[in-house]
């Protein structure tokens, strides 16, 4: 019994780590796509503010084309954290999800916190002795707290609006709401353990120093003590490794929707490096059935474009 | 309000599933704020309604004829599916299958994105035009039908012949603005499916729209415009617009054809040619006072910049794409530039980069920048005064949220109108509203879909410019100048002026911006726009 937590815990981030690479994989072989571009344009320099673009210049293939990492980040960033485009766009639900997200956010930095202290434990022996110790425990549980409360009061939040709003009712299938439930009752617990068990996170904490350490005592205690530790690590392991089987995989999505789709403004430049993987994708067979096109699965979109057209 | 209350109404019942009353609908601003004054979208004509499968909402666009046999409605259906199969494979649909995807597994259902809607907001919020409606019922179709996913997770619905029609169908309630996928926070666009469906119906299933396909695209690939006009008859027209530029600007003007060797090969837009021969006359007054090396091209398709495949179909936008830019080879002009025309311009410019490879990848561009540039080069006297009348500037979606051309044509419109004259729509530039002609509505008015565009579509836009002019006396011998540059939204603005009578009531004016220019032009007769000649 005492292994189980562990098992769960390796086999929950292998499925997380595996599932987010093909999940990357996936995104970055697709095909060429057209260009799809939605400005604003975040890396258009000074003119992203209005929302042009280098088109707005004569002979724009002739002059440098400015790309502003620094305009991507200062979009990036603040829409990360604090989901800007949904508190721009839609409030009622940024109350309710930002709290969610944000408080998600905060339990990965206490959980990275925590392996860093087991690292540093290792490498380091009684390092975490002194101040530098005592930080990184108050800062794992303040964060860990805290984003256990945001994020149960998100998903409660959220799992409120799809149950009465008659609108979000009709789109939700049952997995969205099994979705929010499994969140609410994984942090659920999680908060419980810590009100009971664990008010300094040190029962966890030892648990994760053992995860990066490979060293797998068996938690110390009785009763509750172990119980709602070990349900909690189940949970919290189940929730990490079924996330990017979900479309809550947009994480990585979104990162491709925004540098694939809505700033990918690259041109084409003649002679330049796009024109062959163009010229493939120009290629591939064709079958589309309607009569103008007449696609057999032999003739090409060279083929079918260049046709001589009759009426 | 009549309308589907779940998603699962979509497949159900035999007649429409939704109405969209006046008594629904936002009151205008004034002059146009009795609700009561308001005209009905009128019913479709009985014969209408027996030949056609008129199953959606007030209108019909499509015209697929009512399947007659249990053959026949499973033809619709498997016609269907197997369309949806292609879309999801990168050899057909290589073009938009990453965005497709993107939508179709990350939205999150949050409907943020539906306020972002003019439709669904004119509408009186009529939940068949939320811009998720139609993709939820793809999503579902595409998880339940060609995935095989469980339900559970992805949603259920029914897929029968009604569901395939009213899905095209409402496919065509959409602008492909795709200013709701500005607003969603994961990246779904919802626009896009729109174009997908269409895509789909067209190019598996031959289901078009008449006006963009055999009136449009297939028109302009075997005549050479979508106006009918042949190589004679567009030289013929714009020898007259020659003629009439001459007279009434009182500057010599000349068109050239055909120049081998020139700088710019410039493409209009062909209906300009036939509805607003001022613009393309403006055009070459400017170009040719500010020295400009130009031409145009009266090859197949190169003298009408259209190009409606953009709205509905990948093959057809390939076929006309590439014959502009045979037309530009084949002359050894430098640069092909855009005239007043938003979707030939985003046609041309950004989707076809994609296209275009070696001798046909020529440089495109908007005219925008030029005719930026000409207005501030100083080659040209402009005298404000000569515009001294209200003026609003409509920014068209192509132009603006899709390429980011926004400031040219205020930088323009800086240098030929008083500063007190000239005021923003809201909300404006790359967050505009559609004229609510986009994606070809503003040619097509079959049935009783122009009442309807009017009425539903342009709504929005009719509200900005109306809030644009208040405090402005609302009458004709005050006119107001709203300024389109581009050739749709002109012919969308001009319906919904007509429809709500508003020149006459209001005295609100429209036209392009080159025209304003000229009509500041020092050197140009005074009078260039003539406010009583209402067109
Ligand atoms: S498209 Fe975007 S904004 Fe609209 S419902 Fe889906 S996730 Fe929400
Ligand atoms: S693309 Fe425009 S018209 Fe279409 S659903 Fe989105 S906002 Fe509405």
């Amino acid at each position: 019994m005492s292994l189980l937590p562990h098992i769960i815990a390796y086999v929950a981030l292998a499925v997380f780590v595996v599932a987010v690479v093909v999940r990357i994989v996936f995104w970055s072989r697709m095909p060429l796509h057209v260009r799809w571009e939605l400005y604003p344009v975040a890396h258009e320099g000074k003119r992203a503010r209005y929302g042009g673009s280098y088109l707005e210049e004569v002979d724009w293939w002739k002059k440098p084309r400015e790309v502003s990492v620094a305009g991507e980040l200062r979009v990036m960033v603040p829409e990360i954290l604090f989901l800007v485009a949904l508190k721009e766009n839609n409030k009622k639900l940024w109350v309710r999800s930002f709290p969610f997200h944000f408080g998600l956010y905060l339990v990965i930095g206490a959980t990275v916190l925590m392996m860093g202290g087991g690292v540093l434990q290792a490498v380091l022996p009684g390092a975490m002795g002194g101040g530098l110790g005592r930080t990184i425990q108050v800062a794992t549980v303040a964060c860990g707290a805290s984003g256990l409360c945001l994020g149960l009061l998100g998903a409660a939040g959220l799992l409120h609006r799809r149950l009465t709003d008659p609108v979000l009712q009709d789109f939700s299938s049952p997995a969205d709401i099994f979705n929010l439930v499994f969140f609410m009752v994984t942090f659920g617990v999680a908060l419980l353990t810590f009100l009971v068990v664990d008010l300094d996170f040190s029962r966890v904490t030892a648990f994760v120093h053992g995860l990066v350490t490979f060293q797998f005592d068996a938690m110390e205690g009785r009763g509750l003590e172990v119980f709602l530790p070990a349900v909690s690590v189940v949970l919290m392991g189940l929730l990490v490794a079924y996330i990017p089987l979900t479309h809550m995989s947009h994480f990585v999505g979104k990162y491709f929707a925004y540098h694939a789709i809505r700033w990918n403004d690259e041109p084409n430049l003649r002679g330049g490096d796009q024109e062959k993987e163009i010229q493939k994708v120009l290629g591939q067979p064709i079958d589309w059935s309607a009569d103008h096109i007449e696609g057999d699965g032999k003739k090409t979109w060279v083929d079918v474009a260049t046709e001589e057209m009759s009426k | 309000m009549k309308a589907p209350r779940s998603i699962k109404d979509f497949s159900k019942g035999d007649g429409p599933i939704a109405h969209v009353a006046v008594e629904d609908q936002i009151p205008l601003p004034p002059p146009f704020d009795k609700i009561e004054e308001e005209k009905e979208i009128p019913p479709l004509r009985e014969q209408t309604r027996e030949n056609y499968a008129c199953i959606l909402d007030d209108t019909v666009l499509v015209n697929v004829p009512r399947p007659k046999t249990k053959e026949e409605e499973e033809a619709l259906v498997n016609g269907f599916l197997s369309g949806l199969r292609k879309l999801f494979t990168p050899e057909n649909n290589w073009t938009f299958l990453q965005p497709l995807m993107m939508t179709m597994e990350h939205c999150a259902k949050c409907q943020t994105c539906n306020e972002s809607c003019h439709i669904y907001e004119e509408t009186g919020r009529n939940p068949l035009y939320r811009p998720t409606y139609r993709s939820e019922i793809l999503r579902r179709i595409y998880y339940k039908y060609i995935k095989n996913a469980s339900t559970w997770v992805h949603g259920d619905v029914d897929l029968n012949w009604k569901t395939v029609v009213r899905l095209i169908e409402l496919s065509y309630r959409c602008n492909l603005c795709r200013r709701c996928a500005q607003t969603c926070p994961i990246g779904a666009d919802n626009g896009l499916v729109a174009r997908e469906i269409r895509k789909l119906a067209s190019q598996e299933m031959g289901i078009y729209t008449r006006e963009l396909h055999k009136d449009g695209s297939m028109l302009q690939l075997t005549v050479g415009s979508s106006t009918g006009m042949n190589q004679l008859v567009v030289k013929d027209n714009v020898e007259f617009i020659e003629e009439d530029t001459t007279d009434l600007t009182g500057i010599e003007t000349k068109i050239p054809w055909d120049k081998k060797g020139a700088e710019i090969l410039l493409i209009h837009n062909a209906g300009e040619i036939l509805a607003w021969p001022e613009n393309v006359g403006s055009f070459a007054v400017l170009f040719n006072a500010a020295g400009l090396d130009w031409t145009l091209s009266s090859d197949l398709a190169a003298y009408d910049g259209i190009n409606y495949g953009v709205f509905y179909d990948d093959v057809q936008f390939a076929r006309t794409a590439i014959r502009h830019a045979e037309a530009a080879r084949k002359l050894g002009v430098k640069k092909i530039v855009l005239g007043e025309c938003g979707h030939a311009h985003k046609a041309l410019t950004v989707i076809a980069d994609k296209v275009l490879t070696g001798d046909l990848n020529i440089p495109r561009e908007s005219c925008m920048p030029i005719l930026r540039d000409i207005a501030k080069s100083g080659k040209i006297a402009f005298d404000k005064t000569r515009n001294d009348f209200p003026v609003t500037l409509h920014d068209p979606c192509n132009l603006t949220r899709l390429m980011g051309v926004i400031a040219p044509q205020r930088e323009v419109l800086k240098e030929i109108v008083p500063k007190h004259r000239f005021r923003e729509m809201t909300p404006h530039g790359c967050h505009n509203y559609c004229c609510g002609g986009g994606s070809g509505f503003a040619i097509m008015s079959g049935n009783n879909f122009a009442e309807f565009r009017h009425h539903v579509f342009g709504r929005r836009k009719f509200r900005q410019i109306l809030e644009a002019f208040q405090g402005e006396p609302m009458d004709k011998e005050h006119p107001k100048y709203v300024c389109a540059p581009c050739s749709n939204c002109k012919g969308q603005i001009r319906d919904i002026i007509k429809y709500y009578d508003a020149w006459e009531k209001a005295g609100i004016f429209y036209g392009g911006l080159v025209e304003l220019m000229v009509n500041a032009m020092v050197d140009v007769k005074p009078g260039y726009i003539d406010f009583d000649e209402f067109h």
